[in-house]
């Protein structure tokens, strides 16, 4: 009797352990928010990323979250203490919150740490960013095919390589199909202000815009085109498909799970490295939403061809002959654009009027 | 420049749009602050409307209920500062910021769910043969109704404060509570009332946003109109109607902003937007440095507690 | 009603109960664990669990508490001595509520002669910030003061439209004038954690002490000396009770509004200052996260006095540190904590009440 309790208890205390073990072992993966996850663009984005993570790996991965986090010690804090409650793997997804990643790095070596849209890196913290460039390309070429008026407004946020970077892509292939197009372009100042998103719609509008292309993150500015009637659109960071067919044309989806999902498995099989990536559409990191019925058969084949193009590598959005704003040469004819350039891009691009602010 | 782009209609009429959160919200704040009261918790009660506003208009599927929650969201939230202030005595200015502070995490919660959605919208309001008339019909006679209301709203505050004895009771509190005390005026009942008026403006405020303007809801959404509306009450030196003018002032700033921008006018944005607030402290000085004008204005006992002594 | 002639009657003491003083704060707390208890409950969350993160884990978790301990010192620092200053001003019924506009000015200031000196070294170039901070933060204080002063202009809608000036200003010279010439084409200056000379970093290790928790608790003693035993506390207090008192004891009330103001306005852009060069280290579009308005909250909290204010502080860092935690430890929403701070901070105001006033109880007979 007391021989068979013990082996039982031998093979239940086995058991659990062996269960235990099993049971400590998922990985955890911390993910930093600038805003909260449910402001429908940048954030949101993130959130379903990380959910698409938890999906994919089940109960090999745990992933935990702060939302809100303001960029500077707040940031830095909060990325400690997620390292010091055993995150593996932390995503901070923003990119004031560089310099705060690199510091907690340097004092978790064992940790991963990936900063988004940064250009720092370190033996365990890596850099990840999307070409949404080359979906404005897109974007670009329909808005110079749509357009009646050739007035192309642009809602800008705030004044950073990679929204200037949007603004000459679009641009330059706007004005490859219509010479005429002439873009107006207003700074927020801000990722989110619907208020504000809405009143620079309405002021485009009635300056005589008939395509608006956005790089901020509410569906307010496609409430208003929709509201004009006449004027089309684009969705921005999600897909926004509440405003399609019209004025949502199309969109730029910021798809950030199968990075996530990628690092992650790294992380799990020890083969996690630093490195520094900028993804384009090629790996589904910018998401080309569905052109819809608005844009005619023959705009949306060219712009189904360019995102081939772009895919297959044999276009590059940023292809010379281009000048600068001021005239001077940039890129001479057949040349492309360098990555370093692009990610430090301060200027526009000859044709675009106005000044980027500074 | 080419400024023929500039539409004067256009420009008048997105100025009323961009102009009738912050008016509503202030003309509550000047009646709170007549009555000797500063909250400055009008963001917090702002974004409380927004969100009650918005999730009644998309339960209930009409625009105007949702008004109607937005009205009582607002002054359900405005009572919680009236029975701080009023009843337990607390500091108004820490307990106007704790209420933004409130209202904000709220607002948030009882959203979560609501983004992403459509809400139902007003009709606007099209008045035969005068909304037809050139420039004035579409630049001032063919918006939404609460673009009237809000005005309605100010005439109605003006007409209360300076033509009813009710009004000329709650000037008197918030001049001096000690001297409207003695004559046997119900100084705290008085100012709870003004309180829970300034929550309910500031709720439609909130509701013009999320319903109107934008329209959808987002947490955060109000992003400071709350806190223009404060410095619109004082630009006005606490009058009605120059509070109209103010919250144009302010609202045509941000249009004429915009307009600059996309014209391609190379302005200092920054510096043109601090421009109102840069105004609004010329304005309170001169008020403040004509003595007759200002005591005739600004409430005396303004943020300051009342307590009935016996 | 509380005033009339029904059952509860208030009486103001003379003077403000300490009993009361210290009991009000916990049982503060304590309604706000519970009534914020049962929101977490609503959230589908364990409340206890949820109350013991947010107040005990950053203190005595042994996995958290080596270093949340000492990031709640960080967190109270700007706090405490924004609120330090503030609190004479309100003491005296003088009300500068743009501590936020003189704490980024007193950041822009300071940092711009760090960066002025970039990239060189020397010994002076620190001092030489903390000096320029303080001024830029008095200056910009100043101009409530000497408004009120020559005009009687209100000085709470004065310091507070400053206060969005100051933000447009912050943004302009993140974009423009201070930006990184290296920062990657990204606004925002040059970080000045890595610029040695001008950086004001951990004291000794793991402890966060940096100059600007220093010169905060430094203070606190300072202000509680100078307002108990000198004559400024005293002309500080009487004009607060009335000008006219003020004036027959020979206190100037100009002198006064001077002096809060302006001491207010230095000690937040000494805060501004001691941020941007330490934990934050750049002057961004998005440096200010509303330190001036929370400190508000913490000098009434702290009952206008210093040692109040010091634990005030605390706390509230406290309850930010464990926010946080709760969002990653139990899930939840970041709006579930404002929310939470937002009924701790009514009612610790609501618990003012109880020192300031008695409760009589009345008995009338029915008829």
């Amino acid at each position: 009797m007391k021989l068979l309790k013990s082996i039982l208890m031998g093979g239940a205390l086995f058991f659990g352990l062996s269960m235990s073990a099993i049971a400590a072992d998922p990985v955890k993966v911390g993910f930093v928010y600038v805003g909260p996850i449910n402001d429908g663009g940048w954030n949101t984005a993130h959130d379903k990323a990380r959910l698409a993570l938890e999906e994919a790996l089940g109960d090999k991965v745990e992933t935990v979250f702060v939302e809100n986090v303001p960029e500077g010690p707040d940031s830095e804090r909060v990325m400690t203490q997620m390292a010091l409650s055993g995150a593996d793997l932390i995503f901070t997804t923003s990119f004031g919150y560089m310099d705060p990643t690199l510091n907690v790095a340097a004092k978790f070596p064992n940790v991963k740490f990936e900063h988004a849209t940064g250009y720092k890196t370190s033996d365990n913290m890596s850099s990840y960013s999307a070409r949404f460039y080359e979906g404005r390309a897109i974007q670009g070429h329909i808005a110079g095919s749509m357009t009646k008026s050739n007035i192309i407004g642009y809602i800008a946020s705030v004044p950073i390589p990679e929204v200037v970077r949007g603004i000459n892509s679009a641009y330059i292939h706007a004005k490859k199909v219509n010479p005429n197009v002439e873009f107006k372009i207003i700074w927020l100042f801000t990722w989110m202000d619907p208020a504000k998103e809405s009143d620079a719609a309405k002021t485009l509008i009635e300056q005589g815009a008939d395509v608006i292309l956005q790089h901020t993150d509410s569906t307010a500015p496609l409430a208003a085109m929709q509201a004009a009637g006449n004027v089309i659109g684009f969705g921005q960071a999600s897909d926004m498909t509440e405003y399609g067919p019209s004025p949502r044309v199309s969109s730029i989806i910021d798809d950030w799970a199968p990075y996530y999902i990628e690092r992650t498995k790294a992380v799990m099989d020890g083969t996690w490295k630093s490195q520094a990536v900028w993804h384009g559409i090629s790996t589904g990191m910018v998401g080309i939403g569905e052109i819809t019925d608005a844009i005619p058969e023959k705009v949306r084949a060219e712009a189904i061809a360019l995102q081939d193009s772009i895919v297959s590598g044999a276009y590059h959005a940023f292809t010379g002959p281009l000048n600068k704003q001021d005239g001077s040469p940039w890129l001479a004819s057949g040349e492309t654009a360098d990555d370093g350039t692009l990610a430090g891009m301060t200027f526009y691009v000859e044709g675009i009027k106005g000044k980027v602010p500074n | 420049m080419d400024f023929s782009a500039l539409n004067p209609v256009a420009l008048l009429a997105s100025l009323m749009i961009a102009a009738t959160p912050i008016m509503l919200a202030a003309i509550g704040e000047l009646v709170v602050e007549k009555s000797g009261v500063l909250n400055l918790g009008v963001e917090g009660m702002m974004i409380v409307g927004a969100v009650c506003g918005f999730i009644t208009a998309v339960e209930t599927g009409s625009a105007w209920f949702g008004l109607l929650g937005a009205a009582l969201g607002g002054i359900l939230i405005s009572s919680i500062f009236a029975f701080l202030t009023q009843v337990l005595l607390a500091n108004q200015v820490a307990s106007g910021l704790a209420l933004t502070l409130f209202g904000l995490g709220v607002s948030a919660m009882i959203g979560n769910g609501y983004t992403g959605i459509k809400p139902p919208g007003f009709n606007t309001v099209n008045i035969p043969l005068l909304s037809d008339l050139p420039f004035i019909g579409p630049a001032i006679l063919s918006h939404d109704p609460i673009v009237y209301i809000g005005i309605l709203l100010v005439i109605l505050v003006w007409y209360f404060l300076n033509k009813t004895k009710n009004g000329l009771v709650l000037r008197a509190v918030g001049e001096n509570h000690d001297a409207a005390h003695a004559l046997g005026y119900k100084v705290i009942w008085i100012r709870f009332s003004a309180i829970l008026f300034g929550g309910m403006c500031a709720g439609l405020g909130g509701a013009y946003l999320s319903l109107v303007r934008v329209p959808q809801w987002t947490e955060g959404m109000t992003a400071g109109a709350g806190w223009i509306a404060l410095a619109i009450v004082v630009f006005a030196s606490w009058k009605p109607f120059r509070l109209i003018l103010g919250a144009y002032l302010f609202g045509g700033v941000t249009i004429m902003q915009l307009n600059l921008q996309a014209l391609g006018v190379d302005i200092g944005i920054a510096y043109l937007s601090m421009a109102p607030y840069l105004v609004t402290i010329i304005v309170l000085v001169m008020i403040s440095s004509n003595h007759l004008r200002s005591s005739a204005n600004a409430p005396g006992s303004l943020g300051r507690i009342f307590h009935a002594s016996q | 009603m509380l005033t009339g002639n029904g059952m509860i009657r208030l009486e103001k003491r003379p003077q403000p109960s300490k009993k009361w003083t210290s009991i009000t704060p916990f049982l503060a707390v304590l309604a706000t664990m519970f009534v914020g208890g049962i929101m977490f409950w609503a959230l589908g969350k364990d409340p206890i669990e949820a109350i013991r993160i947010i107040f005990w884990d950053p203190l005595f978790n042994p996995q958290f508490a080596s270093y949340a301990r000492p990031q709640i010192l960080v967190k109270a620092g700007p706090l405490i001595l924004i609120a330090l200053g503030l609190s004479l001003g309100f003491r005296a019924n003088i009300w500068n509520i743009g501590a936020e506009g003189q704490y980024i000015i007193g950041a822009i200031c300071g940092a711009g002669v760090g960066l002025a000196f970039y990239p060189s070294e020397g010994w002076f170039i620190f001092p030489l910030m903390v000096i320029a901070g303080a001024l830029g933060g008095f200056l910009w204080a100043m101009i409530p003061a000497i408004l009120k002063i020559k005009f009687n202009t209100n000085e709470i809608l004065v310091s507070l439209m400053l206060v969005y000036v100051a933000e447009k200003i912050l943004v302009s010279v993140s974009l423009g004038l201070m930006r990184n010439p290296e920062g990657g084409g990204f606004p925002g200056s040059r970080n000045l954690q890595y610029y040695k000379a001008a950086s004001n970093p951990e004291l000794i290790s793991g402890t966060g002490m940096h100059w600007g928790v220093l010169v905060a608790l430094t203070l606190t003693c300072l202000t509680y000396i100078m307002l108990t035993k000198h004559t400024l506390g005293f002309q500080i207090k009487i004009s607060g009770q009335s000008n006219k008192a003020a004036r027959f004891s020979g206190t100037s009330p100009s002198v006064v509004t001077a002096i809060c103001l302006g001491v207010s306005g230095a000690l937040a852009g000494l805060a501004g200052l001691f941020e941007v060069s330490g934990p934050s280290g750049q002057i961004s579009i998005d440096f200010n996260v509303g330190y001036g308005f929370t400190a508000i909250i913490v000098a009434f909290l702290g009952r206008l006095n210093p040692f109040g204010i010091l634990l005030a502080g605390l706390l509230m860092a406290l309850t930010y540190i464990g926010g946080e935690l709760a969002q990653f430890m139990l899930g939840l929403p970041a709006a579930a904590i404002q929310a939470f701070q937002g009924m701790l901070l009514f009612f610790l105001l609501a618990g003012d009440i109880l020192t300031n006033y008695r409760p009589k109880f009345t008995y009338k007979k029915r008829l």
